[in-house]
């Protein structure tokens, strides 16, 4: 059976791995090639590097990062942050990255998803969508049950763009479905809500996303205790989930994790 | 020990080299059917679409140089859509012909209650066989070792027999292959840390 995955996620700036709480704060959190080494060992299932302030000078320390982690570790890894085009995800490829996930530019364009998945095939182009719960009265769209006729309020989250900056006024859930049908190979979904509280994943958001799509969903954002993971995985059907500073600072570690999981019937790699 | 390792611009090649080299062979990348001369092993990897693929090889004329290299009896390793390129035929990219140095097709999975593309860590069931060199990939394998999967399409042989490995997805796929000196694996022994390492190691040590 397949495995679920378990994905430590390195936030990178300029050659270095750091961590945003709330995509703020940022903390030192050591070298990515080391890094990607001691999750490899750890039992990581796969590891995904966010380039978080992607200018052109720092692009080039990206793509050397890059290299040199596929020349280092034997497990596949997702690069992203900042990938505004075909030629962008041709270089991390090249450089040896195993997937491209693509969010901003994908939103501009939502084509780049057709052409990049056409050209390198599906399997390599993750979507990364931020998405956050609308609040506004207007948002709770009433649906009627088809057999009750009651009106069931339904969340809605939208999509943000730019590193969790600019509301996009699109539909999380639409938009995963749209990125799917592009042609995207998997979708990183991320909860701004939850991201940095360590009180969870967000069950619901992954839950409607799950259900609509027929690629696989990593969950992402508030990751913070055992119980977490289980859940997101029983109770909101992810393909895999992800987390930073909780392992970085050591606060859980995946082999604990997996442990956890495993003792509790979720099938993972140990 | 010299082995050529295809590159015809699909997917990245940097690990497996490195694997290889770290087995102490020579690995070279080569775009050109030259490049296979004098190599004592073929690898043939790729990740993308079947009918892109075959367009490549074609183009660059390693179709044809890869066809007669294993009817030499050359040792040759198939991964992934490497794997899948053995083969006459692919729904994935209908009218398109595959080496067809193996009879069979490639299938997508239809079951709409799993995800696709098949991504991630699944186990290979071993085919247990009385002739010990069928199995020489996985010696010293553990039955149900996990390996990295990344793929929508799957083999179909026609010939069973070829099939020393599979993996249950909803459907139970033929996802390791041996024909006398051809070998086919669907998942990425490059990226399948100790377990993929040791696959490939198995190989070298042919």
């Amino acid at each position: 059976m397949l495995a679920k995955r378990i994905i430590p996620c390195l936030d990178v700036k300029a050659g270095r791995v750091v961590k945003g709480i709330k995509f703020k704060k940022l903390r030192d959190a050591g070298d990515p090639v080391e890094t990607a080494r001691f999750y490899d060992n750890e039992g990581a299932d796969e590891l995904v590097f966010l380039d978080i302030t992607a200018s052109f000078e720092q692009r080039k320390i990206l793509l050397e990062v890059v290299r040199k982690t596929a020349e280092n570790i034997y497990i596949p890894f997702t690069v992203g942050g900042g990938v505004r085009g075909i030629d962008d995800i041709r270089k991390l490829l090249n450089a040896g990255a195993d997937k491209v996930s693509i969010n901003t530019a994908a939103v501009k364009s939502p084509e780049l998803i057709r052409q990049a998945s056409q050209r390198f095939g599906s399997q390599c182009i993750v979507v990364a969508i931020d998405a956050k719960l609308v609040h506004s009265p207007q948002s709770v769209v009433h649906r009627k049950l088809p057999t009750t006729g009651y009106r069931l309020p339904t969340k809605k989250w939208e999509v943000y763009i730019n590193g969790g900056h600019t509301p996009t006024g699109l539909d999380a859930v639409k938009w995963a479905k749209k990125a799917a049908r592009l042609g995207a190979g998997e979708i990183l979904l991320t909860s701004m809500d939850c991201d940095g509280t360590k009180n969870g994943y967000d069950l619901e958001l992954t839950r409607a996303i799950t259900k609509m799509v027929n690629i696989p969903v990593i969950a992402s954002g508030g990751a913070g205790k055992l119980a977490h993971f289980y859940r997101v995985f029983r109770e909101a059907d992810a393909s895999a989930a992800l987390a930073a500073s909780l392992f970085h600072y050591k606060e859980l570690s995946i082999k604990e994790v997996k442990r956890y999981l495993k003792s509790k019937r979720i099938e993972v790699r140990i | 020990m010299k082995i050529a390792i295809i590159d015809y611009g699909m997917g990245n090649l940097a690990s497996v080299q490195k694997a290889c080299v770290s087995f102490g062979a020579k690995a070279e990348i080569t775009a050109h059917p030259r490049g296979l001369e004098g190599a004592d092993k073929i690898i043939l990897p790729g990740v993308g679409a079947f009918g892109e693929a075959m367009h490549q090889l074609e183009r660059i004329g390693l179709a044809g140089a890869i066809k007669n290299k294993i009817r030499e009896g050359i040792l040759f390793l198939g991964i992934c859509l490497g794997m899948q390129l053995l083969f006459e035929r692919s729904q994935e990219s209908r009218g398109v012909k595959g080496l067809g140095i193996l009879k069979g097709k490639v299938a997508r999975f239809q079951d709409n209650r799993i995800k696709v593309p098949h991504m991630g860590w699944n186990t290979i069931e071993i085919r247990k066989s009385k002739f010990e060199n069928r199995n020489v990939l996985l010696k010293n394998m553990r039955d149900d070792s996990y390996v990295y999967f990344c793929h929508s399409y799957y083999v179909e042989p026609k010939d069973k027999t070829i099939v020393r490995g599979t993996t249950d997805y909803g459907v139970k796929f033929a996802s390791l292959i041996a024909k006398d000196n051809i070998f086919g694996i669907q998942f990425h022994p490059e990226k399948s840390q100790m377990v993929g390492l040791k696959i490939l190691e198995n190989f070298i040590n042919l």
